[in-house]
């Protein structure tokens, strides 16, 4: 051997040696000092995890502390991504899910670390018998989670609402302070969404140490959850099942506010959905029939549709009327059931007119000839004018989603909208309520209640006792003209010739103006209408017709008339919310109105008329 | 005369390079107890144990070993070789596997992997055939060298399949006979020769490769390819010994084996699991303990009385050396993931038992280097 170039060979194996040890530090410092916090920080985000526990949402009760909406424990099973060799059959036997979705399921869930979840939403029933049989399925859990309990089902689900998983955008929005996270359930609807802060509460962390199977080891430190603030509606839930069961499966809407200080004491669109179908995610098939439903169950009538208000609207003419001196005590029109304007020929509901007629008996009757006189002695400009000061044509704020202005024609709307000039028989036809003008129920309980308070307009809330109960808008109409109209609104329903009459009740003084909106032009005979072409039936009201306590709107899409199909519910809702006060108020005073009730009840009678 | 020679030997015992074995194997032990410790409390595998045992039982072949003088391994150099190339043989028949590698033998009451043993066998052989000439390496004693000690037991031990001990064989056969010297002018041609044939020959290999063990090759080029198998493994690595930072989390407090983020944290990541612990600092010290034992073989080398000895020696060094620099560079995330313990560290009986004997081997040529005879 050549012991030279063995020498040399050492010498050289050496530095290698040595290189390697230099390249190996070098290395090593690289990773433990230039990076070392950075991937230090990397250890601990492998084994520590923080797990958002929800916070119980907040309870929502009636205005009489009636639990509306609750809430409830439910178990979800999910499965450990650690366990892989599953029985997937006897899997999803156990959970009667199919076993291509379950094992699809399970393929996609074992390239995380989080449990996946294979059934959601099960209640204590279903528990126990996975439950029995866990022991099968190592990997297997089961967790408790929370959610609502609805517990008058759909009952006032507009007003409630629903709750759902959030959307990319509100989880990036910068007032989000991780309080929602991808699976946290939000309102999405009705009160749920309108108060959701208050309502939702902060959720609490558990930050626990897991292995790399996403297996919990130990909870390192636990922040409680603090529940939502409980919510107290303006709403009686009484008044709300007597409107609600008085629709009958119709569609329709209903506003009940309090003209004192505005608020909303029942609040009804139907049809509508259950709001638990929403909560645990929806199923795509109760959504995809929700949606395509002729119906619009999720439309909320109350706001979100205008409607022309038919005689309804009479009211205002009456208010302007009065108070621009166009209806005074010399004022009269000799009604034949015809107005001509032109080729045109406007008419009276009343094929056979009314003779002469005079205030208050043109409202109590509801002439459309003598209205068509108001307006054309007012002028379209009037109308406008006073139709706007009772807040139509603009929301009336109550912030649920979405809601509609509706439309308060004039002159220079149309030019805007139609790029046309105004027309005299326009102005006729806006004056009964029709044509281009459409107003929504909310704003039409919102007129009602205006007239109630003589011009005063509380904002719109759904929460009990709001805070701020000076008037928004105090209109400066003469009381003496207020008095005038609420008593001929009071004839309507007390004087036998009255459109509404059929719901005269002796124990409480109802104000009310009865409508009938035409869907098609010209006047056919309502009963021979088919259903999607039949009027609309209208009726407003407020009582005690003294010292009102509630106004409403009722509105029954389709309906007919507004005397025969709407006025009844509005009876309903009065009785319901007035009588649990008259209760209290008479507790110890024997009650012997009801014999004297009953016999008005029998005189009911099928009166034809608006 | 006798007895007087015989005092001497044990005079020239080397304790140094003992110590600086049992320094090693005592990391290795407290290392592998923390790394098997359980996250939660119940019973911690005995593998701190088991190894215990093993460094025993690597002591008393290490003792068996020094006491043979290694000239006497000389005369069975080669028929120990085909016996070796005969059990590689019967393992691929008779051998039990894991992950579709048959690379273990049972004896019934004993399980280990030959190849770990005939390593020696092998640096034993073939230093006997490059000790039996003089002068540099011709091409005829190239080429012998090749088809009798380099190819057999590659086919073999890649048939099992091995890829990393495959390797590691060749990249041995490599460095000896560079150790032994070849012819310059040959040296250079084969070079030449190298350059063409090694990529044709590697994407052969590549194309018979099963599949984990191209996706070892894979992911060490791209991590971030699979982020949850061997890419995964490099990257919690990564994450375990850069968390350690310059004085580590201590012992007993890391985490990422315990938890079981990081695999085979007890046997070929340990390493990581040590890095963690003990930060910067105490991995320069283990890396000083490797160089300083690498530096004692080879002066083992150099010192050794004759050929035959030399070639031993360094034959028996850069096999350690190749095992370090395999493992650690694994680990650090700069060499491919092949299975390859860290020597005296990493938990495996046969590996630690045949890592005994080469300590042994070294010894045993560091006390002969006198010619002194008994």
């Amino acid at each position: 051997m050549n012991k030279h170039y063995f020498e040399r060979f050492i010498k050289f194996s050496i530095y290698f040696i040595g290189l390697i040890f230099s390249l190996y530090t070098i290395r090593l410092y690289y990773l433990q000092i230039l990076h070392g916090s950075e991937l230090n920080l990397a250890s601990n985000m492998n084994r520590v995890k923080v797990l958002s526990v929800p916070a119980p949402r907040g309870i929502i009760y009636d205005r009489n502390k009636i639990a509306l909406v609750k809430n409830k424990s439910y178990f979800s099973v999910s499965l450990l991504p650690v366990s892989t060799n599953i029985d997937i059959k006897g899997l999803s036997e156990l959970l009667s899910i199919d076993q291509t979705v379950l094992a699809a399921k399970i393929k996609n869930g074992l390239n995380f670390l989080n449990p996946i979840i294979l059934k959601d939403g099960l209640f204590f029933e279903d528990i126990a018998k996975i439950e029995a049989k866990r022991s099968d399925f190592p990997g297997l859990i089961i967790e408790t989670n929370i959610t609502r309990d609805y517990i008058h089902d759909n009952l006032m689900a507009h007003v409630i609402g629903y709750l759902g998983k959030p959307i990319q955008s509100q989880l990036d929005d910068p007032l989000n302070d991780n309080n929602i996270t991808k699976d946290t359930l939000i309102g999405k609807w009705g009160v749920e969404r309108l108060y959701n802060s208050t309502l939702m509460g902060t959720a609490g962390k558990r930050i626990v140490e897991v292995d790399a199977f996403g297996k919990v080891l130990r909870v390192l430190k636990f922040e409680l959850p603090i529940k939502g603030r409980d919510l107290i509606l303006s709403i009686d839930i009484n008044a709300q099942i007597a409107a609600e069961n008085d629709f009958k499966g119709r569609s329709g809407a209903l506003v009940a506010i309090n003209p004192n200080n505005g608020e909303i004491l029942s609040l009804v669109s139907l049809p509508s959905f259950r709001p638990a179908d929403f909560t645990l995610g929806i199923n795509p098939k109760i959504w995809s029939k929700l949606n395509s439903d002729k119906s619009f169950p999720l439309l909320n009538r109350a706001l979100q549709s205008a409607f022309p208000p038919g005689s309804i609207f009479k009211t205002i003419d009456s208010i302007a009327g009065i108070e621009e001196g166009v209806i005074n005590s010399s004022f009269s029109v000799f009604c034949n059931g015809e107005r001509h304007l032109g080729n045109h020929s406007y008419g009276c509901w009343r094929k056979g007119g009314h003779g002469t007629v005079a205030f208050p008996r043109g409202l109590e009757e509801s002439c459309d000839l003598f209205y068509y006189e108001v307006g054309n002695r007012l002028g379209i400009d009037r109308i406008e004018k006073y139709a706007k000061l009772f807040g139509l044509g603009e929301k009336t704020g109550l912030q649920l989603s979405g809601e509609s202005a509706g439309i308060v024609p004039g002159k220079q709307w149309k030019r805007k909208a139609l790029h046309d000039s105004w027309y005299l028989g326009e102005t006729l036809i806006t004056a009964i309520g029709q044509g281009y003008l459409t107003i929504t129920p909310i704003q039409a309980a919102n007129m009602a209640a205006m007239i109630a308070s003589n011009g005063k307009s509380y904002p719109l809330t759904l929460l009990k006792g709001p805070e701020n109960i000076k008037p928004k808008r105090d209109l400066s109409i003469h009381a003496e003209t207020f008095r005038k109209v609420k008593e001929a609104m009071l004839e309507v329903v007390h004087s036998p010739r009255g459109t509404a009459h059929s719901i005269y009740t002796p124990d409480i003084a109802i104000a009310g103006k009865t409508g009938t909106a035409q869907v098609v032009k010209g006047r056919t005979d309502t009963n021979k209408q088919a259903r999607e072409t039949k009027d609309h039936a209208w009726f407003i009201a407020f009582a005690p017709a003294e010292t009102p306590e509630i106004a409403l709107s009722v509105f029954i899409e389709h309906g007919g008339h507004g005397g025969s199909a709407a006025a009844p519910i509005a009876l309903d809702v009065i009785k319901a919310y007035l009588k649990p006060k008259a209760d209290e108020k008479q507790e110890a005073a024997p009650k012997n109105a009801s014999d004297l009730k009953d016999q008005q009840d029998n005189k009911e009678d099928e009166d034809d008329s608006d | 005369m006798i007895q007087t020679n015989k005092k001497r030997l044990y005079e020239q015992f080397d304790w140094f390079i003992l110590l600086l074995l049992l320094l090693l194997c005592g990391i290795g032990i407290l290392t592998i107890y923390s790394a098997t410790r359980p996250a939660i409390e119940s019973v911690h595998p005995n593998f701190y144990i088991k190894q215990a045992v093993w460094v025993g039982c690597g002591l008393i072949a290490l003792i068996f070993v020094v006491f043979i003088d290694y000239s006497f391994l000389r005369t069975i150099a080669y028929p120990s070789y085909i016996i070796g190339l005969a059990i590689l043989l019967f393992v691929l028949v008779a051998g039990q596997g894991k992950m579709g590698a048959r690379r273990w033998l049972n004896l019934g009451f004993i399980s280990f992997q030959p190849t770990e043993f005939f390593r020696l066998i092998f640096i034993v052989a073939l230093a006997k055939y490059l000790s039996s000439f003089k002068g540099l390496m011709t091409m005829r004693n190239f080429a012998f060298a090749v088809f009798a000690f380099a190819i057999p037991p590659f086919i073999l031990i890649m048939k099992q399949p091995d890829l990393g001990s495959g390797l590691i064989l060749i990249i041995l056969f490599v460095m000896i006979v560079l150790a032994r010297g070849i012819e310059k002018k040959f040296l250079i041609q084969m070079v030449i020769t190298c350059i063409i044939v090694v990529p044709i020959f590697g994407s052969i290999v590549f194309g018979h490769l099963k599949e984990y063990q191209r996706n070892r090759i894979i992911a060490f080029i791209d991590s971030e390819a699979d982020p949850q198998g061997i890419g995964y493994q490099i990257e919690q690595s990564r994450i375990t010994i850069g968390s350690g930072m310059v004085t580590g989390k201590g012992y007993l407090k890391g985490t990422q084996g315990p938890l079981r983020f990081l695999p085979e944290k007890h046997t070929d990541f340990i390493f990581s699991v040590f890095a963690e612990e003990w930060g910067f600092l105490g991995v320069t010290v283990v890396f000083m303990l490797y160089f300083l034992l690498f530096m004692r073989g080879i002066d083992t080398s150099l010192k050794a009385k004759d050929d035959f000895g030399k070639m031993i020696a360094i034959g028996l060094t850069f096999m350690l050396f190749i095992y370090f620099t395999i493992n650690t560079g694994m680990v650090l995330g700069i060499m491919p993931v092949v299975g390859v313990p860290l020597p005296f560290i990493s938990y495996g009986g046969t590996t630690l038992i045949a890592n005994f004997m080469t300590i042994g081997l070294l010894i045993n040529i560091r006390m002969r280097r006198l010619g002194l005879l008994y």
